[in-house]
């Protein structure tokens, strides 16, 4: 029967471009390539940072220069060089009292291609925006509403400078600049990223919601979260990224710090798309990102992920549950596709009583990827009746991708209920046939089959995050199966 | 309505068909028996467009259109439907959701919007009582779980909410008992209308107690070595097919 084939399908799918690859031009002030104590310095100065903080960098700074970079992960790539990197970059002419008005049209344009419409944004989905760009925010909003109820959401730069007491306090305390590498490079060259503080007893009554977006070509992007809910509140925190198409690879180590103090919950939800690299395995992103939460006592963290981009992702948001009766949960849709590598999930570290986790991470692979789930679940020994249900599930699309899991468990306390369930499924040619059987076209079908695999975490999302999630799912596995 | 001339199929080289001719018009109800191996499910599989099956010979004419060109997805749109002797999985994807979306694509495909919400329930209410299904059923993943007379009741009840043009029914009886049977066959016969045409591909005369067919066509080898009225169903059940074999290889 010659028709409309698959091969006919990948083919065409393989000329089209990745769907937010454009690169917009504007104006950028960037460092020059390397990195030394100068360059840390002149990040600091540039920032307009107090002392301390240029030392904690420094410090930072010192001790990556006896790190080596770690290569337990189920990855291969070729390791960037840290000396041919732009550390700083940000859009030119800043100006804090600028309002989205005078925001660069270049930039809000490209937010439009992004399906990003600021004004949107803020008048009817309830969000808050702090853009980030290559950076720099540019661009604050709903400040003022949050500021009735005290909470704080801003850039971290202005947060050191604006509430030095509180970043002082907390920055460095759940990742600490010893951690890993990454996190080390993280703390020493930091551009920017986001702080949020929700007081006492606090409903914070909007998703919190950042885009990060690379966006000159060669500038590696240190982002660096931190976010605190204070005793008995509540915050639901959005991130999501997309970058343009590049041929060299771009480095992104990100880190993220959460603080649930006693009785608080932080839901923190992510959906990166950050750029693959080409069908042929060409360019794409670096993403090395350290993320973990603390929850004190009756705390609760949820961190829930939609991972469909970058080239090389190496990420594990975890969980210290120290507090009694605290809760951690991690749901997780990692796709890969064509030479994409993945080597994610989480760390539940259970060290007060009655803590609870729950692990839920679907994995789908396609083309020629390795997609792995790597976890540990550690029980201390003071840990009394301390649970985790871990469930792991790969879907497999074709002969050449691979799915693997590596679960570690380490339980020092005998009272501990540990739980572990794993399934390896593939799309079969038999489930296309019967979709297309009842009208469903080859994509499409497809698309519905991830959907269903996915659904337990795609319920986790916020509404209008979902939507977006299913929509990346479909775009990440167009053309996958043959 | 459909018209099957000369056809010849293969798979991976293996010649199964070799030269069906068959012609099922609006209103008429076949049945198509024959021994294991002899290309009766390979005949459906063809005739709903599955890939790994190549046509070498003969054409396959829709109203008159031949459809050899297209697409599975492309012939369902048309009106061909296939009630799958396996139906398989889909984990996470419920009954209603992947009905609404093979309703949705059909009517996109023709040009039209999104089924209401409202009719589509409304559907599914009348479609469900039907086939006496109790509405639970429909919120669970499709053929998850489900017994073989579920699944098969499943894919009947597919059919009533596709309404086809031509359906094709691969071993609808096989895995149901006898009150599974009667149920899924009451429902096949209130689809039955002057416009729409029916395979029933089977091994045993029991289903054809409930759907009377008009023709009863017996392929062995690949070929239709008989046809003729349903009492040729009833006399394959009394002789088995020994008989017919030794016919045709004599």
């Amino acid at each position: 029967m010659s028709k409309y084939t698959e091969d006919d399908l990948r083919e065409e799918l393989k000329t089209k471009e990745y769907e937010y690859g454009f690169f917009t031009d504007i104006e950028s002030e960037t460092f020059p390539i390397g990195l030394n104590e100068d360059i840390v310095r002149a990040i600091s100065m540039k920032k307009e940072e107090p002392e301390w903080m240029t030392e904690w960098r420094l410090e930072a700074f010192k001790v990556w220069k006896t790190m080596e970079e770690p290569d337990w992960a189920n990855v291969n790539y070729k390791k960037p060089d840290f000396q041919s990197i732009a550390y700083y970059s940000a859009p030119k002419a800043v100006d804090p009292n600028k309002t989205l008005d005078d925001v660069d049209p270049d930039l809000l344009a490209m937010y439009k291609k992004l399906g990003i419409s600021v004004d949107e944004q803020k008048k009817m989905n309830n969000i808050a925006m702090d853009i980030v760009v290559d950076s720099v925010s540019v661009a604050t909003t709903f400040k003022k509403t949050l500021s009735e109820k005290g909470i704080i959401f801003m850039s971290i730069s202005e947060a050191i400078k604006e509430h030095p007491e509180l970043v002082k306090k907390y920055i460095g305390t759940i990742v600490p600049t010893t951690d890993n590498f990454y996190a080390a490079l993280n703390s020493a060259v930091f551009s920017d990223g986001s702080f949020c503080y929700i007081p006492k007893g606090v409903k914070c009554p909007m998703e919190l919601s950042t885009y990060f977006r690379i966006n000159q070509g060669g500038t590696g992007q240190f982002e660096r979260t931190l976010l605190i809910a204070d005793e008995g509140s509540y915050v639901s925190y959005l991130e999501g990224c997309t970058a343009p198409s590049r041929d060299e690879n771009q480095l992104h180590a990100a880190v993220v710090e959460l603080i649930a103090l006693d009785d608080a919950e932080i839901k923190y939800s992510t959906v990166q798309n950050w750029f693959p690299g080409t069908a042929e395995g060409k360019g794409g992103v670096y993403n090395f990102v350290t993320k973990r939460g603390l929850c004190e006592k009756n705390a609760k963290i949820s961190w829930t992920q939609v991972e469909t981009g970058s080239a090389v992702t190496w990420k594990y948001p975890s969980c210290i549950l120290k507090g009694d009766n605290s809760i951690g949960e991690f749901y997780s849709i990692a796709v890969t596709n064509n030479y994409q590598q993945a080597d994610t999930g989480t760390k539940m570290i259970h060290l007060g009583k009655n803590t609870k986790s729950t692990i839920i991470s679907k994995g789908i692979s396609a083309g020629k990827s390795q997609n792995s789930y790597r976890g540990l679940v550690h029980i201390g020994s003071r840990a009394t009746n301390a649970r985790n249900f871990s469930q792991c599930d790969s879907l497999l699309m074709g002969n050449e991708c691979g799915a693997h899991t590596f679960p570690y468990i380490e339980a020092k306390n005998k009272s501990a209920q540990i739980e572990h369930e794993a399934t390896t499924s593939k799309i079969g040619e038999d489930q296309i046939f019967y979709c297309n059987q009842r009208g469903i076209d080859t994509e499409k079908a497809i698309a519905l089959i991830v959907n269903g695999f996915s659904k337990d975490v795609l319920n986790k999302l916020p509404m209008e995050f979902a939507v977006e999630a299913q929509k990346l799912l479909e775009i990440s596995l167009e053309g996958s199966v043959g | 309505m459909l018209k099957i001339n000369n056809l010849h199929a293969s798979v991976e080289d293996k010649s199964i068909l070799k030269g069906i001719n068959l012609e099922v018009k609006a209103g008429e109800v076949h049945a198509i028996m024959g021994p294991n191996g002899s290309g009766k499910s390979t005949l459906a599989s063809v005739i709903a467009g599955k890939e790994e099956y190549e046509v070498t010979d003969g054409n396959i004419l829709l109203e008159g259109e031949d459809i050899e060109e297209l697409a599975a997805e492309e012939r369902a749109h048309k009106g061909v439907f296939l009630s799958f002797q396996y139906p398989v999985e889909i984990p996470g994807v419920s009954v209603t959701n992947f009905m609404k979306t093979a309703i949705n694509e059909t009517r996109k495909a023709k040009g039209l919007e999104d089924m209401p919400a409202k009719e589509m329930l409304q559907l599914i209410r009348e479609k469900s009582e039907l086939l006496e299904i109790d509405r639970k059923f429909l919120s669970r993943s499709l053929n998850e779980g489900f017994s073989g007379g579920e699944k098969k009741r499943n894919e009947i009840f597919q059919m009533a909410m596709l309404e086809p043009k031509l359906a094709i029914l691969d071993e609808t009886d096989s895995g149901l008992d006898i009150d599974a049977l009667r149920i899924v066959a009451n429902g096949v016969n209130k689809l039955k209308n002057k416009d729409n045409g029916v395979i029933v591909i089977t091994h045993y005369q029991r289903l054809l107690d409930y759907i009377v067919p008009d023709f009863v066509h017996v392929l062995y080898n690949g070929k239709i070595v008989k046809s003729g009225g349903k009492e040729l169903a009833h006399e394959l059940e009394e002789k088995g097919y020994d008989w017919i074999k030794e016919e045709v290889d004599a």
